[in-house]
């Protein structure tokens, strides 16, 4: 066990976990935070996905002690229902869900990638997108709420 | 530890009673996808307070058997509530599947939610008939007649006199109604719908995305525990032997739980459980081994198989001996998985007198019965609050892992959480399952279909559970239950034309008993499926049989069209009867801007990237949603790849509740039925299920080419509604097969179309 420092959405934070523990399961069970999803354990579908250190990674398989001190975002920490970030309000406009598991992997990679390259054409967006499921297969709205986001910012 | 022999288990399982023999189900049982009408249960569902409640602020909550799985059932459920009782949608809270105060719905399958609770029955009668007791209320209170009152907002105010009002909550003040549901009570017809109709923004749509949803992953209860469960290594394993000390040393372990062939770990975290899991020192007896997955499909027509005729008109094989041009075709669809994007969790509290599961099942109140079968506890000691899952198609790992749930905190007397490990998940599933389906027509001299005859080979094992059949899902085997088999046997003379499973094609005429049920002309005609005992768990998934018939009949449709050199949308009008079927046809065609020709548009085409048309239409189960869709794609003939490029779907599903919410279904079902003709498919090698993770089991990302969309909505309201959810992804295999032979001259006959595949068949051109 080994007491490490966070910082999830602006909050300080101090656990004592195993250092080795994943990322998510810090965050999702000793933080209680809901944004953050166990799709595959394995890096796989981008479920988990948190930005950290301005990039969108996969905390399902970060072992948290590589983060300890790192600014962490999860989707919660974008925006509220009552004031969402515009990416998020892209996807409501878009009603860019169906069950809605995956959107930490969707919303997330799509920011942290569109910060960074603000003028991304559509087949980077798409290559930027290719690690990332929606097995409720809503692509279409999904990649509009995107494109909606990029010519906004 | 426990082991407790099954018998051993039955006697301590109190007023309930098991049946383990006799389970032998007919092949129609095992496919059914669950009970659609409203059940007695403890909710009374021929009493209006069992579905709504008025509190003294005006709010409306209403109750219903019928859950949200990501097709939109939340927000669809409550237009129906807020149209009937005149109020916003916002002000309607829906309490979806909670067995301690919900009606008994089976289980939310078969496109059937729409179809029960908003056509004149249950939830929507249910609503009516309060907004007439609330004006028969207001009747009495403002001294009017109910006929000069109406409904608004809320209220309920003079028709003319408008400053007479008196609002809900005034009327009831939180007491119930004490009234039966009234069949007699008027549904507010469509041309007055201020809510139903129009495309309403999804209800938890700003939770979602900003991640406040609560999911059953992210239920958390005092004193909590996390489990994690240890599968057999094989299909059919056995355990011989636990070494718990391999993991007592671990940090946070709290207990290893056995039940004959279930092994699960019980630990303070979730990490720490899965860790044990991993390296729990467990040994197993080998199964029996699996049939080779390369001659799978050889292998499914040689097994004793149920037989069923779904119609035979008795002159099928003299129409085939005669000098007639036959055609004939032979489909191949594997098993593929429903693999869930979340992998399934479940929450358990099993207490001396009380357990609760908060479960994302489907079927909340057979859930209940399984658990309380699986626990030995009675029936009424058991509530199922139905969570929210991840989407789950059909049914997924939610029932088993409830059960596994249930078991661990059952066996540690506290909370118990388990959520699938990804390969869990995929490697012990209810597979949707594989068909070989054989086809032959028989031609007359001007080109039209004269015979048709069908005959089918598919698998199944368990299913559903249902209410008595916890063995039907992994966990419920592993601890002793047996599973639902198909026993052999041959089929006897239908006793009606039932086309649930789409077995047969829109083409023929579906004469039984004197009646013709079928969307076709075709009165020689004769369908035959065959069920064989599967190596896999099988279950409905999306569209379960009727997306693998409809390839093959629709595929086999368009061959004979490129046979006789005839256009592939005029040659399916000349064989449709049914007028609904036959706009669906042409409304998808003139959207598209389809030109009448024959297929292929070029049979020559040796290099390059060329694309092509095709179209593909059902009546989903026989009356469940007309669809038509036309596919275009192109196709790499050097690499084989596909590339769907435009995707018209036209649908006439009776009267649409919610237009946006009808679109979205439209669209993702096209693209999940996308992903599952191009990649998916479940492997094993002898022993085991290999497609296990997301590099085995191949799945369309969010980065893949995807089609434009362009859904046509045929809006009705002089007829039922019917399933929007299962059309779309019926058809998309057909219809991408269809435009790759238009786009080359090469026919596809085995779903996924690989790119080995597709050079295959280009080369066999």
């Amino acid at each position: 066990m080994a007491v490490i420092r966070l910082t999830v959405n602006g909050e300080p934070h101090t656990v004592d976990v195993d250092p080795a523990t994943p990322l998510l399961y810090v965050l999702s069970d000793d933080l209680q935070l809901r944004g953050p999803k166990f799709g595959c354990g394995l890096g796989q579908c981008g479920s988990c996905t948190v930005i950290a250190r301005g990039r969108a990674i996969r905390s399902c398989v970060t072992p948290v002690n590589t983060v300890a001190g790192a600014e962490i975002t999860t989707l919660e920490g974008l925006g509220s229902p009552e004031k969402p970030h515009p990416i998020q309000r892209a996807f409501i406009d878009e009603q860019a869900a169906q069950c809605g598991f995956c959107l930490s992997g969707v919303i997330l990679t799509a920011k942290a990638f569109l910060d960074e390259h603000p003028k991304a054409s559509e087949a980077e967006i798409r290559q930027a997108m290719s690690g990332v499921l929606c097995r409720c297969f809503t692509h279409t709205r999904m990649m509009a709420a995107i494109r909606r986001y990029a010519q906004e910012v | 530890m426990s082991d407790l022999s099954r018998r051993d288990f039955l006697k301590t399982s109190g007023a309930l009673i098991v049946a383990f023999n006799g389970l032998a189900l007919e092949v129609d049982e095992v496919f059914a996808q669950g009970q659609f009408d409203t059940r007695a249960s403890h909710v009374d569902p021929g009493r209006l307070d069992s579905w709504i409640a008025v509190g003294g602020d005006g709010s409306i909550t209403a109750y219903t058997g019928k859950c949200e799985l990501g097709q939109g059932m939340l927000t669809a459920q409550t237009q129906i509530v807020a149209e009937e009782l005149c109020v916003e949608v916002e002000r309607v809270h829906l309490v979806m599947c909670d067995t301690d105060v919900c009606p008994d719905q089976g289980t939310t399958s078969g496109s059937q939610s729409t179809p029960t609770n908003f056509n004149e029955r249950n939830l929507a009668l249910a609503a009516a008939t309060a907004r007439e007791a609330l004006l028969r209320l207001a009747s009495t209170r403002l001294n009017l007649p109910v006929d000069q009152l109406e409904a608004v907002d809320g209220a309920v105010r003079g028709r003319t006199d408008t400053a007479r009002r008196v609002a809900y909550g005034e009327l009831v003040s939180g007491k119930r109604f004490e009234l039966p549901l009234d069949t007699s009570a008027k549904r507010k017809p469509a041309d007055s719908w201020t809510v139903l109709g129009k495309p309403t923004p999804r209800l938890d749509m700003p939770a979602l995305v900003t991640g406040r949803f609560e999911f059953v992953h992210n239920v958390r209860l005092p004193g909590m525990l996390h489990g994690a469960v240890v599968r057999p290594p094989g299909v059919g394993a056995t355990l011989t032997r636990v070494d718990v000390n391999s993991v007592a040393s671990l940090p946070g372990v709290v207990k290893v739980v056995t039940r004959r062939n279930f092994v699960g770990v019980v630990a303070e975290k979730p990490w720490q459980a899965m860790q044990a899991a991993r390296r729990l020192n467990a040994t197993w007896a080998t199964g029996p081994g699996l049939p080779s997955h390369e001659s799978f499909y050889d292998y499914l027509k040689r097994q004793p198989a149920r037989d069923a005729f779904v119609v035979d008109s008795g002159d099928v094989d003299s129409a085939f001996g005669s000098t007639a041009p036959v055609v004939r075709g032979s489909y191949r669809h594997p098993y593929q998985a429903h693999a869930s994007i979340g992998s399934s969790c479940a929450v358990a509290d099993v207490r001396e007198q009380r357990t609760t599961i908060w479960s994302a099942t489907q079927s909340a109140y057979p859930t209940r019965s399984g658990v309380a079968q699986v626990l030995g506890v009675p029936l009424e000691s058991v509530r199922v609050i139905f969570t929210r899952g991840s989407g789950c198609y059909g049914i997924n790992g939610a029932d088993t892992v409830a059960y596994d749930a249930a078991l661990l905190s059952q066996s540690v007397g506290r909370p118990v959480r388990v959520q699938l490990s990804r390969q869990d998940e995929m490697a012990w599933e209810n597979y949707g399952v594989p068909y070989v389906i054989e086809q032959r027509a028989a031609l007359d001299a001007n080109g039209r279909i004269v015979a048709w005859d069908c005959e089918s080979w598919s698998a199944s094992l368990g299913g559903r559970p249902g209410y008595q059949a916890p063995g039907n899902v992994v966990t419920g085997l592993l601890a002793g239950f047996e599973p639902q088999r198909v026993s052999p046997g041959k089929g006897g003379p239908p006793s009606g034309f039932n086309n649930g499973s789409n077995s047969a094609p829109s083409y023929i005429a579906g004469r039984v008993g004197g009646r013709a049920a079928g969307t076709g002309t075709i009165t020689t005609e004769r369908v035959l499926t065959h069920t064989i005992a599967s190596p896999f768990f099988t279950g409905p998934l999306r569209s379960p049989s009727r997306l693998q018939n409809t390839f093959a009949h629709e595929s086999f449709l368009d061959e004979i069209a490129a046979q006789v050199k005839a256009d592939p949308v005029e040659f399916r009008l000349r064989h449709i009867r049914d007028a609904r079927l036959r706009e669906v046809v042409s409304r998808a065609a003139q959207k598209y801007g389809w030109q009448t020709r024959p297929s292929p548009s070029r049979a020559d085409a040796r290099g390059g990237v060329v694309s092509g048309r095709g179209i593909a239409c059902v009546l989903y189960e026989g009356d469940n949603g007309y669809v038509a869709m036309v596919a275009e794609v192109s196709v790499d003939t050097a690499s084989g790849s596909i590339t769907a490029t435009r995707f018209v779907v036209a649908q006439d599903c009776g009267p649409i509740s919610n237009p946006d919410g009808m679109r979205n279904q439209i669209e993702g079902g096209a693209l999940q039925g996308l992903s599952r003709a191009l990649g998916e498919e479940v492997t094993w090698d002898t022993q085991k299920v290999t497609s296990v993770d997301w590099r085995t089991y191949h799945s369309l990302s969010l980065g893949s080419a995807v089609p434009a969309i362009e859904s046509v909505l045929i809006d009705r309201h002089d007829v039922e509604a019917t399933g929007a959810g299962e059309t779309a992804i019926t058809l998309v295999a057909a219809a991408v097969g269809n435009a790759v032979f238009d786009a080359t001259g090469a026919r596809l006959r085995e779903v996924p179309f690989t790119q080995a595949r597709v050079k295959t068949a280009l080369a066999a051109r």
